[in-house]
């Protein structure tokens, strides 16, 4: 058995953009390649001053001892990974895998919904549900072609896959949600489906499989410190009833959940963060390389030692 | 009955000679006022993180000491959950032998320095001191926490030397008080050591939970340092159950030791409850104290407030309160359904709070919350509660009266009480558990349902002290030292 602080854990192994703002991290972790699931996340810290921030685990390497993290730059943390931390570098801590696993079996047929950087937490699901001998069939969409991720990798993962963009520059013109309705019109009705992207992509495909009578999955994405149970940040309503999505999920019944309450708490920090952020950008505007100089004059200055 | 916050105490000129206790009368040690111990004023310190008490001079040590009248059975040690020889460290203090007090105190508490500054000693050892009979108590608490800043300041702590290797592993799940603890132990009997922490830094709450201003986390740091030196392995950031199975863990491992705390915030399940702005108190403190909210350095955002009302009457709910308002609050309410008499907070926090303009709101209690267009806590509509027959804890229980009053407020922090973290229990067959998901551990030895597998600390006693957690820690790792020297299990007695 490995642990955490062997020589190379917590290294960034490799390392890719695979669009503009979304990068792909492989970050070695023995232990938790071993046991990680479908469905379940890790807990990150770049630096020692970084915040903890969630990620799903999108893939991951048993032979290899490393997990696969797809992450799309949304402000100062996600920024710092994107743009600070180079392969050979070692992450500050990466905890997990987290959560409960998707419950995966035999149902018969499966819609899986991903949008933007939601397709990535999906495809492992994806591949769970065909390996239990699932029909599955995938609606991926994007606002537009260049923000499409793991087109590929959906493509043989499903049986049969649907593309949407928001402004048609690929596949068909639209939002996941008419993509869908055409699936069921034009297939029937699934037993499952499994929804994972933006909350107002996730509540939008509620309603509509709510109104078809379609069960449905989504995995939830608050605000979350330590990831163990211990603070409660990360609480939703689910069937009027309290859940901590990190230990309770991080999947729940879509039929339940309390979508405008977990908007509403996501958004809770949006002025400090987007503060952060545009300190960051004003900081660092030259990319990677100045940004490590940067990081360690920071680093003097503040006398602070980066373990 | 004077308490330590008499500000106007003298210290008497006594002739303090080097190496030898001033020759004194138990009447002149009686006369000798309590001392008192020199704090940040309050109009400072709600500005600042920094620790409230600054610590003994040594002659004030000395003649504080000298108050003890060295009973034939001193009592103050039964008030002691582990038994500290008091009068023995007392003596040493009084002769100025500080180095040879410390040895003496570290015999039955290896985190005295800790223990010193959070133990509840009005409820323990200086309860049953003779002293506080007539007069204010020997502040044994006070000078237990000099004597171990005094070694470490002086560089004079002994390390913790390992003992003859045995050859055997014992791994420790949860890097709190008890686990600590059992770690320096196991490692003096010879074991090799493990300890795994869910969290990147360890000390469980000592770190996550209680305020710097009460507990700097230098010191926690260094005993943590002291362990690492005497080769305790440490790992942060696993999650035994979700990293690591504890049936991983006893295939590996000759001996475990579960000390995984009660972490387990608890909430009312009040309309409105889940508004932002309304943090468990565990959320709260982890914000400022692990993830140093308060710096602007730090990238982990905390609420800014102006009206705070904190719920709970206990140590937790003191500190949220007074980190509330160094964060910077205008206003904060303390609400609790009874009285200042059932409160459970240590005496001296409760009265720091007050010096700190910390607003009492006595037998009250929230029943809903509302919130503005953001969705943040705007208000919280309180009940007014009469206290009625006495209940199970012996306290009188607070009956609602259909009085309401309306709470101005943007933040809302919940001290209410943890339960036991489930992540274990939940992933471990055949570890029988309480009704409220506690460990199961035998009294005496700390042995669980499992052959192989020891508990202590909160996660069976449920939200305790630090002094109960690290005496658990002790009794487990002697019952594993036994177990791993003769490999006998005896039947377990579990209890409730
Ligand atoms: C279980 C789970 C799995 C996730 N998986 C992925 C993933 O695979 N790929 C990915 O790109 N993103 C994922 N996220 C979201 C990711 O955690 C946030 O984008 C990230 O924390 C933002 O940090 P930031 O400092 O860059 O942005 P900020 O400027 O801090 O915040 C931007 C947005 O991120 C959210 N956010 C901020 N801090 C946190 C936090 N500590 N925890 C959760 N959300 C936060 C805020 O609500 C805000 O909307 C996941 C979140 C959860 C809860
Ligand atoms: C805010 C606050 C103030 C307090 N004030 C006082 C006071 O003034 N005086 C006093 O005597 N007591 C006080 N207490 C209570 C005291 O802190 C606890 O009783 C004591 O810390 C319990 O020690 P422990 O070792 O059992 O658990 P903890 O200190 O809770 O430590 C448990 C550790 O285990 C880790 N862990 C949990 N699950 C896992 C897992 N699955 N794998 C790995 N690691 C895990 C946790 O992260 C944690 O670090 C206070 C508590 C709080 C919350
Ligand atoms: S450990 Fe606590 S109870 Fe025991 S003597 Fe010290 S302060 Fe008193
Ligand atoms: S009870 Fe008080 S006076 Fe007596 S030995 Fe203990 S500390 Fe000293
Ligand atoms: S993130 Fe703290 S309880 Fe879930």
């Amino acid at each position: 058995m490995t642990a955490n602080q062997d020589a190379g854990e917590s290294v960034l192994v490799a390392k890719e953009f695979l669009s503009s703002k979304v990068t792909k991290y492989v970050v070695r972790a023995r232990d938790i390649a071993r046991r990680r699931r479908p469905g379940q996340f890790v807990i990150v810290r770049s630096f020692a001053e970084s915040e903890r921030i969630p990620l799903t685990i999108a893939d991951g390497d048993e032979q290899e001892g490393t997990i696969t993290l797809i992450v799309q730059e949304v402000g100062k943390s996600t920024a710092e990974m994107a743009h600070m931390m180079r392969v050979g570098d070692r992450f500050a801590d990466v905890l997990g895998p987290l959560g409960m696993p998707t419950h995966i079996e035999k149902v018969g047929r499966v819609i899986a919904v991903g949008g933007g950087i939601g397709i990535a937490p999906l495809h492992p699901i994806v591949q769970g549900f065909r390996k239990a001998e699932n029909e599955v069939i995938g609606i991926i969409g994007a606002r537009s072609r260049d923000l499409l991720i793991m087109e590929e990798e959906m493509k043989r993962a499903c049986h049969r896959l649907r593309i949407v963009t928001d402004d048609g520059s690929y596949g068909d013109k639209g939002l996941v949600t008419d993509a869908l309705r055409a699936e069921v019109e034009a297939s029937g009705k699934p037993a499952l489906c499994v929804a994972i992207g933006p909350l107002v992509m996730m509540q939008a495909v509620s309603k509509v499989t709510k109104e078809l009578g379609i069960k449905t999955l989504v995995s939830l994405n608050p605000v979350m410190v330590d990831g163990t149970g211990m603070c409660g940040g990360c609480r939703v309503t689910v069937h009027n009833e309290t859940k901590f999505v990190c230990v309770d999920g991080p999947e729940f019944d879509a039929h339940g959940v309390d979508f405008d309450e977990l908007r509403r708490r996501q958004a809770f920090y949006a002025p400090q963060e987007r503060g952060a952020y545009d300190l960051f950008l004003k900081k660092h505007p030259f990319g990677a390389e100045h940004c490590k100089v940067h990081r360690l004059v920071d680093e003097a200055q503040r006398g602070k030692e980066a373990k | 009955m004077s308490t330590a916050h008499d500000k106007a105490v003298v210290t008497p000129k006594i002739d303090l000679p080097a190496g030898a206790e001033p020759k004194l009368s138990n009447k002149e040690r009686m006369a000798i006022p309590r001392q008192v111990m020199p704090e940040q004023s309050a109009e400072e310190r709600i500005y600042n993180f920094l620790e409230v008490p600054l610590g003994f001079e040594e002659n004030v040590a000395r003649i504080e000491a000298l108050r003890c009248i060295k009973c034939k059975k001193p009592t103050c040690i039964d008030g002691c959950p582990v038994g500290i020889n008091i009068p023995g460290f007392l003596e040493k203090i009084a002769e100025g032998d500080f180095e040879g007090g410390a040895r003496v105190l570290k015999q039955d508490n290896i985190l005295p320095a800790i223990c010193g500054r959070v133990c509840p000693q009005e409820e323990q050892c200086e309860k049953q001191c003779i002293v506080g009979k007539k007069n204010a108590p020997v502040a044994i608490g006070r000078l237990e926490r000099f004597l171990a800043d005094w070694e470490r300041e002086h560089n004079k702590v002994q390390p913790l030397v390992p003992g003859e290797p045995t050859g055997k592993k014992v791994a420790i799940v949860g890097a709190g008080p008890a686990g600590l603890t059992a770690a320096a132990d196991l490692v003096r009997f010879g074991h090799k050591v493990v300890l795994y922490e869910a969290l990147h830094k360890p000390g469980g709450v000592l770190v996550y939970g209680i305020p710097e201003f009460r507990l700097p986390k230098k010191i926690v740091e260094f005993e943590v340092q002291q362990l690492e030196k005497a080769g305790v392995e440490l790992h942060n950031s696993v999650v035994i159950g979700q990293t690591i199975t504890m049936t991983e863990l006893q295939e590996t491992y000759d001996a475990i030791f579960v000390a995984t705390g009660a972490g387990l915030p608890y909430f009312m399940n009040l309309p409105g409850e889940n508004l932002n702005g309304i943090y468990s108190a565990n959320e709260y403190l982890t914000r400022v104290n692990l993830m140093k909210a308060y710096d602007p350095d730090s990238d982990t955002p905390v609420a800014k407030s102006k009206n705070v009302a904190v719920v709970g009457g206990g140590n937790v709910a003191m500190d949220g309160a007074r980190t509330a308002k160094r964060l910077g609050a205008d206003n904060v309410y303390l609400v609790y359904r009874r009285t200042r008499k059932e409160m459970p907070a240590r005496v001296e926090e409760v009265e720091h709070a007050e010096e700190e303009g910390i607003k009492f709101f006595f037998l009250h209690s929230p029943i809903r919350y509302e919130g503005d267009a953001q969705g943040r806590v705007c208000k919280a509509i309180c009940e007014r509660m009469e206290l009625g027959e006495p209940d199970a804890s012996g306290r009188r229980r607070p009956v609602p009266t259909g009085e309401y009053v309306d709470l101005e407020v943007d933040t809302v922090i919940v001290a209410i009480g943890n339960g036991p973290n489930p992540l274990i229990p939940r992933t471990t067959e055949g570890l029988d558990t309480k009704k409220w998901g506690n460990i199961k551990a035998e009294k005496a030895t700390g042995r669980t349902s499992l052959r192989g597998v020891w508990a202590g600390g909160d996660i069976v006693l449920g939200a305790a002290t630090v002094i109960l957690a690290m005496g658990a820690g002790r009794t487990a790792a002697k019952s594993i030292d036994d177990y791993l020297k003769t490999g006998d299990w005896p039947e377990v007695t579990l209890d409730g």
